[in-house]
This record gives structure tokens, sequence and C-alpha cells, in this order.
């Protein structure tokens, strides 16, 4: 019971990590990003390549994949997506969706379609017992990284000069503008880190969530999931929002296997019906 | 003056919905594929097929505004429809059968219309697609009766009204096909040239204004969505009865997803982008796959990032270019004639 409810944790706050940087594309920028499993996916096969082929540490894999995402982020946004910032949502789908279909079948292509699984050091495995409860040292990893993001990214938002700015620019983006914040920069730096962290959570979670070319698809609607059922307006909403969902999802698959992840589209659809703008939004104006 | 202005108004309404020379000839063109074309009507089949559900996207998006990522649970549900009643012989007489799984379909789609009426562009794609992922679990669990992964298996057809086997070079099935294709294209056409189709489309431009003048919002939408998914369900139901099998992949995201490409390459708003799309989808598809078995979803991707980019408005816009230009030569010897509409 204690371990489903500790490999739920880690579950979610994998998600969240995986998740976070999707929550400020659509509550900041106002754009739906379909692609961002694309970029979590990334990152999980640049930590395959990076630990397994060319040997390096598990941990200096996981930091690479953190800045080579970002980098990709970056690049991407600059070049592509600014273009489509400012056009409709149908538009913005299709162009997501094409950049995940272009993603899949590019991974295909170079690694194959069979499942990677990425060399975790062995004093990472196995499991040791806390008061009967069977810990997952990787799992505990998990939680222990997450949980340090989370903290960190609450404090950046919250207590530095470019969360108030990015706080701002959410708020307002015009305003912004007309103090003199750099809203472009933020906004690029701000899909930077969120693509990072996206690669970030797609190498820690390949052992878990399993890696192959169609990640982007399978992951997707989870991702969404936790962005609108947890709202856009701050970062504890998506958080707790993912927590549940992880929680919610791995003692779904033990106690009720038929039912699968019924549950959870279930449950998503009423949330949504009952608060549209999701279950931790303070009364968002737009 | 505002009788001359409620001529003028009715006369353009009334212009608008009249047949052009190009539509009549894209039907004799459609209809003469019968006898032309004898050795692809399996792929034509399949065509039309996309082309129908890509009219029933169109029906919501391009008429009235609706962003939707869950559409292939229609088309999955009126499939699953018509292959289990084909297959335990409840109704035999395929016609019928098939106008049963649209009102299923249909019936669906006005169930879950009122979870699509609430909240935004985002909250209405998740709620979509979080629909389809629903039916397309249901269908998985319940395997005793769809089959599961393995799909709806042993579905015999009965032949048409008693009369036309379903043969096995799929002549059959493509007029079968065509006929319906045509029947639901003319009532599509009827209704979105109708004041209720106009009403939509002020819907689409402003929601809140068009509630001010006094169109009830919420019905409408209500309305276009249901006969949107009937549409989507016959065209799932063709498909299970013209290939006598039914499978999870017909309820699958990528489906919705390739419906919203077709109508995107075609053109929205206009409901012939649908049709055209698919048969630009299914020429492109076939070259892709014959230059890169596997990865053709790659150029399929790329080709979406460059309509966006470029803009819709200009791709799909170029259905009406080349009518234009074309038109333009036609009118050529008389070219006041347009002048002494006085617009």
């Amino acid at each position: 019971m204690l371990t489903i409810l500790f490999d739920g944790v880690a579950y979610g706050m994998l998600l969240f990590v995986l998740a976070c940087g999707l929550s400020v594309t659509l509550g900041l920028m106002n754009f739906v990003n379909l692609a961002h499993g694309a970029f979590a996916m990334a990152g999980g096969y640049i930590t395959v390549v990076l630990v397994n082929r060319a040997g390096l540490p598990f941990i200096a894999g996981l930091v690479l994949a953190f800045f080579a995402t970002a980098a990709i982020g970056i690049v991407l946004e600059r070049t592509l997506y600014i273009h489509v910032y400012a056009k409709s949502h149908l538009d913005q789908v299709l162009f997501t969706i094409g950049l995940v279909f272009m993603s899949v079948a590019a991974v295909d292509y170079v690694m194959g379609s069979s499942q990677q699984f990425v060399q975790i050091p062995a004093a990472l495995q196995g499991q040791f017992d806390v008061f009967g409860v069977g810990v997952g040292r990787y799992r505990l990893l998990i939680i222990v990284i997450c949980g340090l993001l989370t903290v960190a990214l609450q404090f950046v938002l919250m207590a530095t000069r470019f969360g108030s700015r990015l706080r701002a620019a959410v708020d307002d983006q015009r305003v912004a503008r007309g103090l003199g914040i750099n809203v472009g920069a933020v906004f690029a730096v701000t899909f930077a880190v969120g693509s990072g962290l996206a690669g970030l959570g797609g190498a820690l979670g390949a052992e878990i969530l399993g890696l192959d070319p169609i990640f982007p698809l399978k992951y997707m609607i989870y991702f969404l999931i936790v962005v609108t059922v947890g709202g856009t307006s701050s970062i504890t909403g998506p958080f707790l929002a993912s927590i549940l969902l992880g929680i919610g999802d791995v003692a779904g698959k033990y106690y009720f296997p038929t039912l699968g992840a019924f549950v959870i589209y279930t449950i998503m659809i009423i949330v949504l019906i009952w608060r549209p703008q999701g279950l931790f939004a303070r009364g968002a104006s737009r | 003056m505002s009788s001359k202005t409620d001529t003028a108004v009715t006369r353009f309404l009334a212009s608008r919905a009249r047949f052009g020379p190009f539509e009549i000839a894209f039907w004799i063109a459609a209809f003469a594929t019968i006898y032309v074309l004898p050795g692809r009507h399996l792929i034509l089949t399949e065509t039309a097929i996309w082309g129908l559900f890509a009219l029933s996207l169109d029906l919501i998006l391009g008429y009235a505004g609706i962003i939707s990522l869950g559409h292939a649970a229609f088309f999955g549900v009126g499939a699953y429809a018509a292959g289990l009643l084909a297959k335990y012989e409840i109704i035999v007489e395929p016609s019928i059968a098939l106008v049963c799984a649209g009102l299923i379909a249909a019936a669906l789609g006005f169930a879950t219309s009122f979870l699509v009426l609430r909240g935004s562009d985002l909250t209405r794609l998740m709620v979509t697609l979080g629909v389809s992922l629903v039916c397309f679990e249901l269908a998985n669990k319940f395997a005793d009766l769809t089959g599961g992964a393995d799909g709806l298996q042993g579905v015999t057809m009965a032949p048409i009204l008693g009369v036309y086997r379903f043969d096995l070079f799929g002549h059959t099935a493509y007029v079968y096909t065509l006929v319906w294709l045509f029947v639901l294209f003319m009532l599509a056409r009827r209704i979105v040239n109708s004041p209720f189709g106009l009403s939509l489309k002020a819907i689409k431009g402003n929601a809140l204004r068009s509630s001010a003048i006094g169109i009830a919002v919420n019905w409408r939408l209500v309305a276009i969505y249901t006969l949107s998914a009937g549409y989507a369900g016959i065209a799932g139901g063709l498909l299970a009865q013209t290939q006598a099998f039914a499978s999870l992949s017909m309820l699958s995201i990528e489906r919705s997803a390739d419906a919203l490409l077709i109508l995107i390459i075609g053109g929205t708003g206009y409901l012939y982008g649908g049709l055209i799309g698919a048969l630009i989808y299914r020429l492109l598809q076939d070259y892709l796959s014959d230059l890169t078995a596997r990865y053709w979803q790659f150029w399929i991707g790329l080709l979406l990032i460059a309509i966006v980019l470029v803009g819709r408005e200009r791709i799909g816009g170029w259905v009406y270019f080349v009518e234009k230009q074309v038109a333009h030569l036609f009118r050529r010897p008389a070219p006041s004639s347009r002048a002494e509409e006085g617009v």
C-alpha cells in the first residue's frame, strides 16, 4: 500500500518535471505545444547515447540531457515557434503535431523502433526497506531530484527578478513590454528551461516510462492532463495535479488492472467539465 | 432602402448556393471514375471514405470553428456499429445498417456535445481527445464484443438491397460509397447554405455578438456537432462495410490527426476541401511510402509545418485561386457582366 503510494509519488514527480515546461508555454504564451513530449524524448535518447554508447556516468548524462534539450528548445523557439505564437490555436496544433510526426519518424530512422534502456549504475538499483516499506533506490533518486527542482522553480518564480518579470509577462504581455521588459527574451529563456526540464524528465523517466519513438504521442495526453487539470496560473497547481495523477495511475493500474487508463481519462473529462480553468486555478481572467 | 439591401443580400446568398460549373464537373469526374478507372476502385473507395470523414470534420471546424482532436471517436464507433450489426445479423441490409451506424455515432456526438461547449479551445481539444481515448479504451477492454487488438473479424456483408453483392475487386463497394458520399455531400451543402449554416458562420466569427442578435449559440453548436458526428459515423461504417473489418486503429488519435491534416491540405470552410484533400493526401501517401516505406510520416510532418508557416489561408486558398483563374479565362468574352451586378 505505502509502496504504491511511494511509486505513485515518484511517478507524479516525474510527470511534473516533464510537464511543467508545458504549463509555462501554455499559461505564459497561450501556446498549445503538443510537441512537448518530443523534447522529453530527445532528452531520453541523448542520455541513452551518452551513457550506453559513450560510457559517460549516469549523472553527467542527465546534466547533458538537460542542456542539450534546452539548446534544441531555444534553437527551435527562435527559428520556428516564434512565427507561430500569434497564429490561431488550430495553427499551433497543426504545427506541433507536424513536429511530433517528424520527431517520431526521425528517431525511428536514427535509433530504430525498439525500446531503449539507460544503463543505471548498480548503486541506484534495487530496493531497501524503511519500516517494512519497499523503497526503490532509483525512485527515491527521482523524488529527491524532482523535489529539489520544484523548490528551485518555485524560488526562481517567486523570489527572483527573472521570476517577477516572467509573472508580469504572463499577466499582461503588453503592459510588461511597456515597462521595458524584454518579453521575447523572457519567453525564449523560459522555453529553453522548460524544454530542458522535459529533456531531463525524459532521461530520468526512460527507466519507468519506457523510451521508444512513439513516446511523444503516448505521453502527450498525460502532459496535457497535468496542465489542464492543474491550471496554468501557478506552479503548485500542475504540481498537485501531477502527484494526484501519478498516484491515481499507479494505484488504478494496481487495483483495477482491467480498467486501465479509462479511469484517468474519465476523471479528466469530469474535472474539465466541472472546472474548465483547472482544478487549482484561482479564477483566471483569461 | 432596406428592401434594396435585402434583395442584394438575398441575391448574394443565392448566388453562393448555386451550382457552379466546377462543382458539376467535379461530380461528373467522380462518377466517371466508375468506368474510367476500374482497376483503382479499392484505393478510390478508401479515398472517398477519407473524404467523407474530413467533410464531417469540416462541418464543425470550417463552419462552427470547433477544434477537435478526437473526431475518430465517431468514426470508430460508426465502424464498430456497422461491423457488429452485420456480424450478428441484426440488420442485414447494408444501407439501413449504415444509417443506424450514423445514428449511433450521432447519439454519441449529441451526448458529448455538451462537454465540448464548455471552455476555451484548449479545453475543447482536451475533451474531444479525452472522449476518443475513452472510446478507444472501451473498445480495447470489451474484447469479447469488439475483438480487442485483433479487430472485429468474421463480418460478412449481405448484398446491397438484396441484389448487389460486394465483389472482390471493390466495384460494388466503390459505387456504394460514391453514392453515399454524393447524397451526404449534397445534404451538407444544403445545410451550410441554409440560414442555419450562415448562423454557424456568424458564431464562428464572434459567438458573443451572434448571441446578441438572437442566435441560440449553444443549440446551434450542439446541432452541428451531432450532425458532424453522424457523418463521421457513416464514414466509419462505410469503411467497416467495404472492408468487412473494424479495428482499434479506427479510433486512434492518429486517425483524428490524419483527418485534420487532410482537411487542412484541401482547405476548410467550403466542403470540397475534405474531398480534394483526401485525394491529394492519398496520392502523397502512395508516392512517399514508395519513396520511404517506414518514414513517410516525417514528410507529412514537414508538410504540416510548412503549411502553417506559409499560412493556411494562402495554402487553402489555392483552390479558389485556380478556380478564379480558370473562371477568368472563360469569362473573358463578357468582362462587364460582373460590374453590372453593382456590388
